[in-house]
C-alpha cells in the first residue's frame, strides 16, 4: 500500500534521506529504529508533507496514488496519520471542539453530513475510556498544559477517531511511563487490522514488546541498512547499532 | 501549500457589497448652516434641536481633524460630501412594514436581517437605518407595553423631547473633538432606547446600519438610557456596498446607566474594508461613551471589528457612580491594507469602581492594528481596580501590531493589573491541524477563533456563531 522508491530529501540545505526504499503492505506493522540523526523523523515528516522538507527526487505511492503532489490535509483525508513526537499546543481551542472539527473534515471529504453533537460525545466517551483519558481533558485547550503522557494519548485518540489506513508513529513511546505505555499500546493493538498499516519509529524495544512488528528496519545516514523481523529489535537493544 | 487566487476571495469575501437600486433624495453637497437647517427640517425637528445643532456647527468652525491616530488617512474634503440621503418619497417613516418599499425589505433580507416580525430571530427587535433614515423598527408596540422606548432618534426628538434634551450631549459634550462635534451638527438617524425603572428588557434590541448611497457620509446618533435597576442588551451591525471611494461614517453613541442599571452594548462592525489593494472602504470614525452615572451601575462594551478601511474608535466608560463597573471586550481584525486604531478609556471617578479590558488584535496582510487605551483613577476613586489584557496575533510578516496602554493614577488605594502578549500563528500549528485534515484556511480560522474566543463568548448567543464565521471570512486570503 505504501511504496517509497529512491527517495532523496533535503532539509535546510542538508541532505537527510538518501536513496531510501521501503515497501509496506496492507495490514503490516513496520518498526524503524536507528541512531539520532539517521533520518527517522525526516521520513515521517516527509510523508506527512511538512513544509521545508524538500523532495529532490524519488517517488512515493500510497494506495496506488502519488502522495508527494498532495497537500498535507489531502494526505490526511486520504488516510495518512502522523502521531507527532511533540504534539503542538493550540491555546484557546478546546480539545472537544478540535476533535469534532477534524472528524467533520474527514466526514465532509467522504460527502457525509457533520456528526451530531450527541453522537460525537458518545463516541468520544467510548474511545477516551479505552485510553484512560478523563473527559475533563476535552474541555481543556488542545495539548496546552498537557503532561507528556496526556499529549501522546491525545494523539492516539485522534488516530482512533480518524480511522486512517496508514499510521506513522514518531516516538509515541517517549514521555510515557510504564502504565501509560501499556494502556496506549493496548489501544493501538485494538486498531490493528488487515487493512491498516503502521510505521512505528522508536529508539526502544519496550514499545515493540507490546506492539509486535512484522518487520524491523535499521536506519543509518538516511537509508535502510538492515531489515529483519522482531528479533532484530532485540539484538539492537542488546548490542546497539554498531 | 494550498494557493488560491486572491481574486476568488474578494469576490466571496465581502458578501454585503451590493448596491440597492433605489432612487435617493439627497440634499446638496457641502457643510454649512443651510445644510444643517435642511437636515433639521427634513426631520421635522423642534426649534431647540436646530439650535443645538447650530451651536455645534459654530464650534466646529474653530476645530480641526484629530491627527494622533496611528493611521494614514487621506484628507477628507468635508464640503464635497452629501450629509443627508434618504430613499425617494420617504417623507414620513412608514407606519407599518406593509408600507415599506419592498426593495428595502429585500435589501435587509439579503443582509440576513429579515424585518417581518414573524420571520426575525425570536427575541430580537431591530431598528433598520438606511443611509440617513430609519426605515423600519420591529417589535416597537410590544416593547411599549412594558414601557420600553425603542425608536429612531429622530422620532424620539419629537415624541420624547424631555428625555432627549436631558441626556443628549451629556456623555459626549458637543465640543468633545472634531468628529463628535461634526456629528452633533449633522447627525441623521440612529436609535433611541429608554428602559424604565426596574425593567429588564426581555428582548435583545438591535440596530442595523446600512450605507447605500455614494459620496454620502453616515452620521449615526444613538442614545441609550437605562433607568434605575433596569437592564438592556443592545447590538448593532453595519455593512456597506463595495466602492472605490472612501466613505465616512462618524457616529456618536451615548449610554447612561443610572443606579443599579446595566447596559450591555455589542457591535459587529463589518463595513466594507476596501479591496485587497487598499482601494475604497469606509472611514469609521466613531465616538462611543458610556456614563455609569448611578451607584452599582454597569456598562459593558463588546466589539467585533472586522470591516472598514480605517477604524478609529474608543468605546469608553466614565465610572462616576460608586461601585460601578465598566467592561470592554474587543476583537479587531485587520487584513490587506486595513488600519485599526481602537481601544477604550476607563475613567474611574467613584469609589470601588472596577474596570476590565480584554483586547484581541489580529493583523494579517499589510494591515496595521493598534490598541490604544487609557485607564485613569481620579483622586476620589478609592479602591478602584482595573484589569487589562491586550493580546496581539500576527498572521504573516508584513503586518503591524501596536499596544499603547496609558495610565493616570491620582488615587492611593487603587490597583492596575496589565498583561500583554504578542504571538504569531506558527507554521507548526498550521501543519499540525492540516495533518489532521483541515485545509490551510480552516486551520488558521480554528487557531484565530481560539485566540479570540474569550471575547466572542461575550456576544449575545444569537450572534456568537455569526461572529465566529465573520472572523474566519475576514482573514480569507491571508494564508498560502
Amino acid at each position: 500500500m505504501l511504496e517509497i522508491k529512491n527517495l532523496n530529501v533535503t532539509v535546510e540545505e542538508k541532505q537527510i534521506l538518501k536513496n531510501l526504499n521501503l515497501n509496506i503492505g496492507k495490514g503490516e506493522v513496520h518498526a524503524i529504529m536507528g541512531p539520532n540523526g539517521s533520518g527517522k523523523s525526516t521520513i515521517a515528516h516527509t510523508l506527512a508533507g511538512k513544509p521545508n522538507y524538500n523532495v529532490d527526487s524519488g517517488e512515493v505511492n500510497l494506495n496506488g496514488e502519488d502522495l508527494l503532489s498532495k497537500d498535507p490535509y489531502e494526505r490526511s483525508l486520504n488516510g495518512l496519520f502522523l502521531a507527532f513526537q511533540y504534539p503542538i499546543e493550540l491555546p484557546g481551542v478546546t480539545n472537544a471542539s478540535y476533535l469534532k472539527q477534524i472528524v467533520n473534515a474527514h466526514r465532509k471529504s467522504r460527502k457525509e453530513t457533520p456528526i451530531d453533537a450527541g453522537e460525537f460525545l458518545k463516541i468520544l466517551k467510548e474511545k477516551s475510556k479505552l485510553l484512560d483519558i478523563p473527559m475533563d481533558m476535552h474541555s481543556r485547550f488542545v495539548n496546552a498544559g498537557f503532561s507528556g503522557g496526556e499529549k501522546k494519548k491525545n494523539e492516539v485518540l485522534q488516530m482512533d477517531l480518524l480511522n486512517p489506513s496508514l499510521i506513522i508513529m514518531d516516538e509515541t513511546d517517549s514521555g510515557l511511563d510504564v502504565d501509560a505505555l501499556k494502556t496506549t499500546a493496548d489501544a493501538i493493538n485494538k486498531l490493528r487490522n488487515d487493512e491498516r498499516s503502521f510505521i512505528i519509529i522508536t529508539h526502544y524495544l519496550r514499545l515493540l514488546e507490546y506492539i509486535e512488528p512484522d518487520y524491523v528496519h535499521v536506519f543509518q545516514n538516511g537509508s535502510v541498512i538492515e531489515t529483519g523481523d522482531k528479533t532484530l529489535a532485540s539484538r539492537i537493544d542488546q548490542e546497539g547499532y554498531s | 501549500m494550498n494557493k488560491v487566487s486572491k481574486d476568488n476571495f474578494t469576490q466571496e469575501k465581502y458578501k454585503y457589497g451590493f448596491v440597492t437600486e433605489i432612487e435617493s433624495e439627497k440634499i446638496p453637497k457641502g457643510l454649512n448652516e443651510d445644510v444643517i437647517k435642511l437636515i433639521s427640517k427634513k426631520k421635522n425637528e423642534p426649534e431647540w434641536m436646530l439650535e443645538w445643532r447650530l451651536s455645534a456647527f459654530k464650534r466646529l468652525e474653530n476645530m480641526s481633524v484629530p491627527k494622533w491616530a496611528k493611521a494614514e488617512i487621506d484628507e477628507i474634503d468635508f464640503q464635497d460630501l452629501y450629509y443627508y440621503s434618504s430613499p425617494k418619497d420617504f417623507k414620513e417613516k412608514p407606519k407599518s412594514l406593509d408600507e415599506v418599499d419592498p426593495k428595502l425589505l429585500e435589501t435587509y433580507e439579503k443582509l440576513g436581517i429579515p424585518l417581518k416580525e414573524q420571520k426575525v430571530l425570536a427575541g430580537v427587535a431591530v431598528d433598520a437605518v438606511f443611509d440617513s433614515v430609519s426605515v423600519a423598527t420591529t417589535f416597537k408596540e410590544k416593547l411599549n407595553e412594558i414601557g420600553v422606548i425603542f425608536c429612531p432618534i429622530s422620532e424620539a426628538i419629537q415624541k420624547h423631547p424631555e428625555l432627549v434634551k436631558k441626556y443628549i450631549g451629556s456623555v459626549i459634550p458637543v465640543t468633545d473633538h472634531f468628529y463628535a462635534t461634526l456629528n452633533s451638527a449633522v447627525f441623521s438617524d440612529g436609535s433611541f432606547v429608554y428602559i424604565p425603572k426596574g425593567v429588564k428588557c426581555p428582548m435583545e434590541l438591535s440596530t442595523y446600519f446600512r450605507i447605500n448611497a455614494s459620496e454620502t457620509g453616515q452620521f449615526e446618533r444613538t442614545l441609550i438610557i437605562a433607568d434605575e435597576g433596569s437592564y438592556v442588551s443592545y447590538l448593532e451591525g453595519c455593512t456597506a456596498p463595495m466602492r472605490d471611494e472612501n466613505q465616512l461614517h462618524a457616529a456618536n453613541v451615548e449610554l447612561v446607566a443610572l443606579d443599579d442599571a446595566e447596559i450591555k452594548y455589542s457591535t459587529v462592525q463589518n463595513w466594507y474594508p476596501g479591496d485587497e489593494n487598499g482601494k475604497g472602504g469606509i472611514y469609521n470614525f466613531v465616538t462611543k461613551r458610556g456614563l455609569c452615572k448611578g451607584k452599582n451601575s454597569k456598562i459593558s462594551w463588546t466589539q467585533i471589528e472586522t470591516g472598514s478601511a480605517i477604524t478609529w474608535k474608543y468605546p469608553s466608560c466614565i465610572l462616576r457612580g460608586d461601585n460601578s463597573t465598566g467592561e470592554f471586550y474587543s476583537v479587531a481584525i485587520t487584513n490587506n491594507y486595513q488600519q485599526a486604531d481602537t481601544g477604550t478609556k476607563m475613567i474611574h471617578l467613584g469609589k470601588n469602581t472596577k474596570s476590565r479590558i480584554i483586547s484581541k488584535g489580529i493583523s494579517a496582510g499589510k494591515s496595521s492594528n493598534t490598541y490604544r487605551g487609557l485607564v485613569s483613577f481620579h483622586k476620589k476613586a478609592n479602591n478602584a481596580k482595573n484589569f487589562t489584557q491586550c493580546d496581539s496575533l500576527l498572521v504573516g510578516s508584513e503586518c503591524k501590531a501596536n499596544t499603547i496602554p496609558l495610565t493616570e493614577n491620582s488615587s492611593n488605594s487603587s490597583s492596575i493589573e496589565h498583561e500583554a502578549t504578542t504571538s504569531k500563528i506558527s507554521d507548526e500549528q498550521l501543519f499540525y491541524c492540516m495533518q489532521r485534515g483541515l485545509d490551510a484556511e480552516e486551520a488558521q480560522s480554528l487557531i484565530v477563533n481560539g485566540f479570540c474566543k474569550e471575547v466572542l463568548q461575550k456576544l449575545p448567543m444569537e450572534f456568537a456563531v455569526e461572529a465566529q464565521k465573520l472572523v474566519s471570512i475576514s482573514l480569507e486570503g491571508s494564508v498560502g
